[in-house]
């Protein structure tokens, strides 16, 4: 059978005649990489040239169209020693670059508007118009005006349209009293210089900007990095299908190229990339990731199989069918959007602070304004105070409390291997009482492994593995991973049965219990080990029964134990049979657990939770976990969790263990008090200088220091986000 | 004070400058990379290379 790879979905043709292909590269982590993978990709005949990003492991390669072939770029890798995998950037990407790009421009303009008003304002402030007279002072403010009114207008732009946009929208949110303070601060000082007062803010509102720019651009930037290493992450997990073309050629093609109505081959061992129905073919289908549950299941001509699951035993030709034909595709698809409809609309803490401050401080310049005027002050000075006080409350601080916070906190926790998907989710993560696991790829590791190694002489397991090496069986993959085996055996394959080979005179067997005639052996080991799946080998001595199962995460014990002494309660809710359930509940001394499971009784246990008055994580990886994620009121998956899966998770976490599922509590609840702390000291702040505004003592000088002043303090104290106690460590 | 009338555009145009060469900085992607650069520049440029090396 001939086998050819097909990547023309991710060829772009940036000019007539180029083609060039983007691509992530394993391991590039020094200039040697850089200089290697360059030079190895140009001198290439028709490549044009290679361009590697270390910073987020990519490379972009161009050739002249037609004198390459993709696949043949990246053998070429491959041999350099840096296997790479082609992705197409989505177009969310693009958008979300190109707001960075304009928020790092308008950060650029800002800082050069707030320096050379700065400049300017430190002259003023240090008696240049005592000494100077008053036609200098006048001058200093149009000058300093000149640079300040075009900074504004283009670098004040990113909150002014989202003050329009959420005014339009009858929603309030932070940037309206900030763009209404910018605005007013400027109008003011405008009038002022007209009439040749001795005040002018222009230098308050340039500084404002500055500060809420950068607090901005570096929660942007800290997004962006969270999704390249995500999509970096897809694009190495990315499934291939071979599809069967007409005449029996079979060809490897991405994904992304495989079309409804298409015939793909599924061979033993490979994990299925499409939902479709087999058309040929029998075999044993491994649903754990879809359903939960770990026994195998026969499918055979007729059957519907879906994406994410495993096909063991044997070959499977699939007719690719609409993803939404699948009937428990269907169901996990309707949930999700009925859980999604009814997540309970949480307002970020940063707009519910808006909502309160905002009245409060308009009444408050209200009634300044009439308070003087009744005094007797004329209504021209009454407004210049009653404006100064609005300027001086104008949410500098609050509007950098919270960003400030997330930022530093989300970077804590990327350190940590959890990568946030929204905003929000470290307030909501903060505030949870209870968290509901699922069993299978959750609490348990995703791979299978061997249980009772204990209980084999080495002699057989060392056997044993070397035989598995050559089955692509999963089952016989974690025997071999458990004997360390490296050199296979060259062993027939019997599918459906198990692999056997002469050895040493000997005829040598692994495969099913009866294959290896082990009937007897197997029911000691599957009495120790209820819920462990059994794989026999019949050695030149004896017969011996592994014992394989999805073993809890190395630190699963100790985490869960910790998280009790938090004080959160913990339930177990999975799609497994019970016996399995029942196991991993017992070793993990988990009391509340619930098996066998359907999407929907997962959402109706969350809801009865949170109709008790509980905020609950949800922590899951299947397909059918999809749906109680968006149910819950936040979410976890770790990176192994199925496509849809993870894109309804707050939060994905890495690696074997379960410790950073703590840590983003630990970290969440330590940001929590931060930016409450954060929005107190806003509050403490106005609560100084509000009274002076309001007599009327607000100079400039007073205005910039207090502003510029509660800016830093509240973002050193952000700082602070970035060392929690772990849990379990 | 007449200083200030060639003082004054003196500062500005020299802080125009700094601002139009962040800008460039910018959109000619040197910011694409921040890791990169610093490996690129002990790199062995100077042997005779093919392409762009």
């Amino acid at each position: 059978m001939i086998e050819t790879q097909d990547l023309s979905v991710f060829v772009r043709h940036p000019a007539e005649g180029v083609s060039a292909m983007d691509l992530v590269v394993e391991g590039v982590h020094c200039g040697a990489c850089i200089s290697t993978i360059e030079k190895g990709l140009s001198n290439q005949s028709g490549v044009r040239g290679a361009r590697v990003n270390l910073a987020s492991k990519r490379v972009t390669v161009e050739w002249d169209e037609g004198s390459v072939t993709p696949s043949s770029i990246l053998d070429r890798l491959e041999s350099l020693g840096y296997p790479a995998y082609p992705f197409a950037a989505a177009r969310l990407d693009s958008i979300e670059a190109a707001e960075e790009d304009r928020l790092l421009r308008c950060l650029g303009v800002a800082a050069f508007g707030a320096m050379n008003v700065m400049l300017i304002s430190v002259a003023l402030w240090g008696g240049a118009d005592h000494s100077q007279g008053f036609a200098t002072r006048d001058f200093f403010h149009w000058l300093s005006a000149l640079v300040a009114l075009p900074t504004v207008a283009y670098a004040g732009r990113p909150f002014f349209e989202s003050a329009v946009r959420a005014v339009k929208l009858g929603a309030f949110n932070m940037d309206v009293p900030i763009s209404l303070g910018v605005t007013l601060a400027l109008i003011l000082s405008v009038v002022q210089t007209l009439q040749h007062a001795p005040e002018a803010y222009f230098d308050s509102a340039v500084m404002l900007l500055l500060f809420l720019l950068a607090g901005r651009y570096l929660d942007q930037r800290m997004r962006r990095k969270t999704r390249d290493v995500a999509t970096n992450l897809a694009a190495i997990k990315a499934e291939k299908a071979v599809k069967l073309l007409e005449g029996g050629e079979a060809r490897e093609v991405p994904i992304a190229a495989i079309a409804t109505g298409d015939l793909v081959l599924v061979r033993a061992g490979e994990r299925i990339a499409v939902d479709g129905i087999v058309e040929e073919g029998r075999s044993e289908i491994d649903q754990s990731l879809v359903t939960g549950e770990t026994a195998a299941i026969p499918v055979a001509a007729g059957a519907n199989v879906y994406a994410g699951t495993m096909n063991m035993t044997g070959a499977l030709r699939v007719r690719v069918s609409n993803a939404a034909t699948g009937t428990l595709l269907d169901e996990v698809n309707t949930l999700l959007e009925k859980a999604i409809e009814q997540r309970s609309s949480y307002v970020k803490l940063a707009d519910r602070a808006a909502r309160l401050y905002a009245p409060v401080v308009h009444v408050t310049a209200l009634t300044t304004f009439l308070g003087w005027t009744l005094w007797g002050l004329g209504w021209e000075p009454s407004l210049v105070i009653a404006i100064t006080v609005l300027i001086i409350t104008c949410p500098c601080a609050l509007g950098l409390a919270v960003p400030a916070v997330q930022v530093v906190a989300a970077s804590a926790m990327f350190r940590r291997g959890v990568m946030l998907n929204s905003g929000d989710a470290l307030e909501r993560l903060a505030d949870i009482d209870t968290i509901v696991f699922d069993k299978t790829g959750t609490l348990t590791l995703p791979r299978p492994s061997l249980a009772n190694g204990a209980d084999i002489l080495a002699e057989d397991l060392a056997l044993a593995g070397s035989l598995a090496l050559a089955s692509k069986h999963p089952l016989a993959k974690a025997v071999a991973s458990a004997a360390g085996a490296r050199s296979p055996l060259a062993a027939h394959e019997f599918p459906g049965q198990g692999v056997t080979v002469f050895h040493e005179g000997k005829r040598l067997k692994l495969g099913s219990v009866a294959y290896c005639k082990a009937e007897t052996e197997a029911v000691a080991v599957a009495a120790a080990w209820p819920d462990a799946s059994l794989i026999a080998f019949r050695g030149p001595e004896r017969a011996v029964v592994f014992a394989v199962r999805q073993a809890p995460r190395p630190d699963a014990k100790p985490v869960i134990a910790a998280l009790r002494r938090a004080g959160l309660a913990i339930e177990i809710l999975s799609g497994d049979r019970q016996a399995a359930v029942e196991e991993v509940a017992r070793e993990l001394a988990i009391p509340t657990f619930a098996a066998g499971l359907k999407p929907a009784d997962k959402i109706a246990r969350l809801k009865a939770l949170r109709e008790a008055g509980h905020r609950v994580l949800m922590v899951g990886d299947g397909l059918n976990d999809a749906p109680a994620l968006a149910a819950a009121n936040v979410s976890i998956s770790p990176i192994s969790a199925a496509h849809l899966t993870q894109a309804q998770a707050d939060a994905v976490f890495l690696g074997d263990k379960l410790a950073p599922v703590a840590d983003a509590i630990m970290l969440a609840r330590k940001a929590k008090s931060l930016m409450l702390q954060n929005l107190w000291l806003s509050v403490i702040y106005n609560g100084v200088a509000v009274p002076v505004a309001i007599a009327g003592f607000a100079t400039p000088l007073i205005a910039a220091l207090a502003m510029s002043g509660s800016s830093v303090l509240v973002t050193l104290n952000a700082l602070r986000a970035r060392s929690a106690r772990g849990v379990a460590r | 004070m007449n200083v200030l009338i060639y003082l004054v555009p003196a500062a500005l145009a020299l802080g125009g400058l700094g601002l139009a060469a962040f800008l460039w900085a910018m959109r000619s992607g040197q910011f694409d990379d921040l890791d990169g650069a610093a490996w690129r520049a002990i790199s062995d440029d100077d042997l005779p290379s093919h392409g762009e090396g």
